[in-house]
C-alpha cells in the first residue's frame, strides 16, 4: 500500500503496576494503520486488546503505565507531546476512542443534545446555542442513518443498539481520521449488531473516518468490516495479515486454534465439523512463559520453543507471523 | 405428540404483572408449545427479550405460569416433590461464578449431588464416582477438589456443573446460555462436554441467542420472537431452509466467517420518536 500510515506503533510496551506485581499487559507490539484501512484486533479475554487501545490513545487508566516504544498518530508522537496538546489536538479531532461499554456511561438525566453541547463547547471554546447543535449534529446523525429526533431523547429511551450507534455518532462529530472502537458489538443481539456494523461502514464510505482499529473477540464480526486482522496473544501480536489470508490459511497455531473453536453458522457447510478448544488456559501475565509465549498450549511445540523467543517472520511481504514454524522450521 | 416425549410444554403463557393499583402487564411468553424427546438436544433460539429465560424458569419451577402447563413424563411438573423433580431436571446457568456458594469447597457440591439421588452412598464410593465424572469433563481432580469457587476459572466452573449433572443423571438439563460468559477458546470445550451429556442419554434444553452454537449442538430448534414461537422443527430444516420471515431475517443478520455482507445498501430503518418510545 502506497498510502501514508496514519498510526504507527513501534515496539510499544505498557505494564500494569500494583500490589499484585507487574502485569505485562502489552509487551512489544508493532502495528501500522494506513489511510483507509480497518484493522481488526482479536484474541481471548485478557490478552491485552483493550490495553493496547488505551496505550495507542494515550489515555492510560489507573495502574497502567507506559513503558516504552513509540506511538505516532497522524504526525503527533503521543508520548512526547504535552497532555494538553494531546487532549486538544489529537483526541476527538484526529483520533476518537470509544471504550468498552461506552453506551452505559451516558448520563441518564441529560438529553443526547446536552452531551453534544459539552462536546462542541470543549472543542470550539464557546458555548453553542441549541439551534446550532440541532442543525450541525442533526445533519451528522442523519447522514449516519439515525433520526434527528434522537437528539431530543434521554438515554433510557433508546435501545442498546441505538445507544451504541449514538455513541459512535457523538464521537465522530469532528470527523476524526482514526476511530478506535473497543468491543462495540459484544452486548448487542445480531440484528442491532448488523446495524452498528453498517453505521461504521457508512462512516468510512462517507470519508468521515479514514482508518479504524476495531477490537473484538468475535472473529466473524471483525471479518465483516476489516481488511487486516491482527491476532493477539499474551500481550503480543502473533499474526497480522489481510483478513481473507489469515482466515483461509492461518499460519500461527494459536490462530488455527481460535478458528477451530468458533461455532459459526455457515449455510454452505451443513456438516458439523467438530469444534476443538485450545487446551490449557492463558498464562499468568506477571510471569509469562519463556521463549514462545504460546508453547505450553501449542500442539506443535518443540523443545526449542520453550527456550528461544520466536522472531517476527514476514511472509509474502505483507503477513507477519511470530512463530518458529512459520519459515519451515528452526 | 409421540409417546417418547420427555417434557411437554403446552400452551404456556406467562404474563408478568407489576403494581397493585395501576397494574401493568408484560408478556413473558405467549401460548408456547413444544416437546423434548428423551436424549434429545432442543435449541431454544431467540434474541434478548424474546422469552427464552421465562420458559426455562417455568421448567425449573422457579416461577409459576399464568396459564398452560408443563408435563414431565405425562405428569404436571408442579405435582412432583422437589426432591423427585430436581433429581430428574437439572440446570446449568449462564453465570458460572454465581452458581456456586463461595463459602464451601467444590467437593461439597459434588458430594451433595451424589446424595441427592441416594443418601446412603459411602464416602469412598462417592469419591470414586466424582473422580470418574471429572475425568469425563476433562478436569484433573487434584486441580479442582479441595478448592473454593473463586480459585477456578469460569470454564472450569461450568465444566464442574456439567460433571455435577452427570453425577445426578437427570433426564433433562436446562442450559441457559451456558457459554456466554466463557472465553471463546474454551467455549468449544463446553459445547463438546454438553454433547457428552447427550451420549449419556440426558436431554438438553439449550437456550442461546447464538445461531452458530444452536446449529452445532441441537437436534431440533424452536425459534422465538417477542414471546411467541415463530418456527420449530428439525435443526437442519429450520436453520438451513427457514420458512418464517423472522427466522430468515435473523439468519441473514448472523455474521459469517467466510462471507462478507453487502454493506453498501442504505440503513433503511430510520425510526421516528414514536417508534423509539414505543
Amino acid at each position: 500500500m502506497a498510502k501514508e500510515p496514519l498510526v504507527i506503533v513501534e515496539n510499544l510496551r505498557g505494564y500494569y503496576v500494583g500490589q499484585f506485581g507487574i502485569v505485562q499487559g502489552v509487551d512489544g507490539v508493532s502495528l501500522t494503520l494506513s489511510e483507509g484501512e480497518a484493522v481488526g484486533l482479536v484474541g481471548e479475554s485478557g490478552c491485552g486488546k483493550s490495553t493496547l487501545a488505551q496505550l495507542v490513545t494515550g489515555v492510560t487508566g489507573p495502574l497502567l503505565h507506559y513503558q516504552g516504544g513509540r506511538v505516532l498518530v497522524d504526525g503527533y508522537e503521543v508520548y512526547k507531546i504535552p497532555q494538553e496538546v494531546l487532549r486538544k489536538e489529537v483526541l476527538c479531532k484526529r483520533l476518537s476512542y470509544i471504550p468498552q461499554a461506552a453506551m452505559n456511561s451516558l448520563n441518564p438525566v441529560k438529553r443526547i443534545l446536552d452531551f453534544l453541547q459539552d462536546v462542541v463547547q470543549e472543542r470550539t471554546a464557546k458555548k453553542p446555542s441549541k439551534s446550532e447543535i440541532w442543525s450541525t449534529a442533526g445533519e451528522h446523525f442523519e447522514s449516519l442513518g439515525l433520526s434527528r429526533e434522537v437528539l431530543k431523547l434521554y438515554p433510557h429511551e433508546l435501545s442498546g443498539g441505538m445507544k451504541q450507534r449514538v455513541v459512535v455518532a457523538i464521537s465522530t462529530l469532528w470527523n476524526p481520521k482514526i476511530l478506535v472502537v473497543d468491543e462495540p458489538t459484544s452486548a448487542l443481539d445480531v440484528s442491532s449488531q448488523k446495524l452498528l456494523i453498517k453505521t461504521l461502514a457508512l462512516l468510512r464510505e462517507r470519508g468521515m473516518v479514514k482508518s479504524m482499529l476495531f477490537i473484538t473477540h468475535d472473529i466473524p464480526v471483525a471479518r465483516q468490516i476489516c481488511e487486516t486482522l491482527a491476532v493477539m496473544y499474551c500481550g503480543q501480536l502473533v499474526e497480522v495479515g489481510p483478513v481473507e489470508d489469515v482466515l483461509d490459511t492461518p499460519c500461527h497455531p494459536y490462530t488455527r486454534g481460535l478458528l477451530a473453536a468458533i461455532a459459526s453458522y455457515e449455510p454452505s457447510e451443513k456438516g458439523r465439523a467438530r469444534l476443538e478448544s485450545i487446551p490449557g488456559r492463558p498464562p499468568d501475565m506477571r510471569n509469562p512463559p519463556p521463549g514462545c509465549r504460546f508453547h505450553p498450549r501449542c500442539s506443535l511445540a518443540r523443545e526449542s520453543c520453550a527456550r528461544n523467543e520466536p522472531p517476527e517472520v514476514i511472509l509474502d511481504g505483507h503477513r507477519m507471523v511470530r512463530c518458529w514454524r512459520a519459515k519451515g522450521g528452526l | 405428540m409421540t409417546s417418547d416425549a420427555l417434557l411437554e410444554v403446552k400452551n404456556l403463557t406467562k404474563i408478568y404483572t407489576r403494581g397493585y393499583i395501576r397494574v401493568s402487564h408484560q408478556v413473558g411468553c405467549m401460548d408456547v408449545s413444544f416437546s423434548i424427546c428423551k436424549g434429545e438436544v432442543l435449541g431454544l433460539l431467540g434474541q434478548s427479550g424474546s422469552g427464552k429465560t421465562t420458559i426455562a424458569n417455568v421448567i425449573l419451577r422457579l416461577i409459576k405460569p399464568t396459564s398452560g402447563s408443563v408435563y414431565l413424563e405425562g405428569k404436571d411438573i408442579f405435582s412432583y416433590t422437589p426432591r423427585d423433580y430436581y433429581a430428574r431436571v437439572q440446570q446449568i446457568f449462564q453465570d458460572p461464578y454465581g452458581s456456586f456458594n463461595y463459602f464451601y469447597r467444590i467437593d461439597r457440591v459434588l458430594h451433595k449431588a451424589v446424595t441427592l439421588k441416594n443418601s446412603q452412598t459411602f464416602y469412598a464410593e462417592r469419591k470414586r464416582r466424582i473422580a470418574e465424572v471429572l475425568d469425563i469433563v476433562g478436569l484433573n481432580p487434584s486441580e479442582v477438589l479441595g478448592r473454593y469457587p473463586h480459585q477456578l476459572s469460569g470454564g472450569q466452573l461450568q465444566r464442574l456443573l456439567i460433571a455435577r449433572a452427570l453425577l445426578i443423571e437427570p433426564q433433562l438439563v436446562v442450559a441457559d446460555e451456558p457459554t456466554s460468559m466463557i472465553d471463546a477458546s474454551s467455549r468449544a470445550g463446553i459445547l463438546n462436554h454438553l454433547l457428552t451429556l447427550k451420549e449419556h442419554h440426558i436431554a438438553i434444553l439449550f437456550i442461546t441467542h447464538d445461531v452458530g452454537q444452536a446449529a452445532y449442538i441441537s437436534d431440533t430448534v424452536v425459534v422465538m420472537h417477542e414471546g411467541k414461537v415463530v418456527e420449530q422443527g428439525e435443526a437442519s430444516k429450520v436453520l438451513f431452509a427457514p420458512e418464517h420471515p423472522y427466522t430468515r431475517r435473523l439468519l441473514s443478520d448472523v455474521p459469517r466467517l467466510h462471507e462478507k455482507w453487502d454493506l453498501s445498501q442504505e440503513i433503511v430503518s430510520n425510526p421516528t420518536v414514536s417508534d423509539l418510545r414505543g
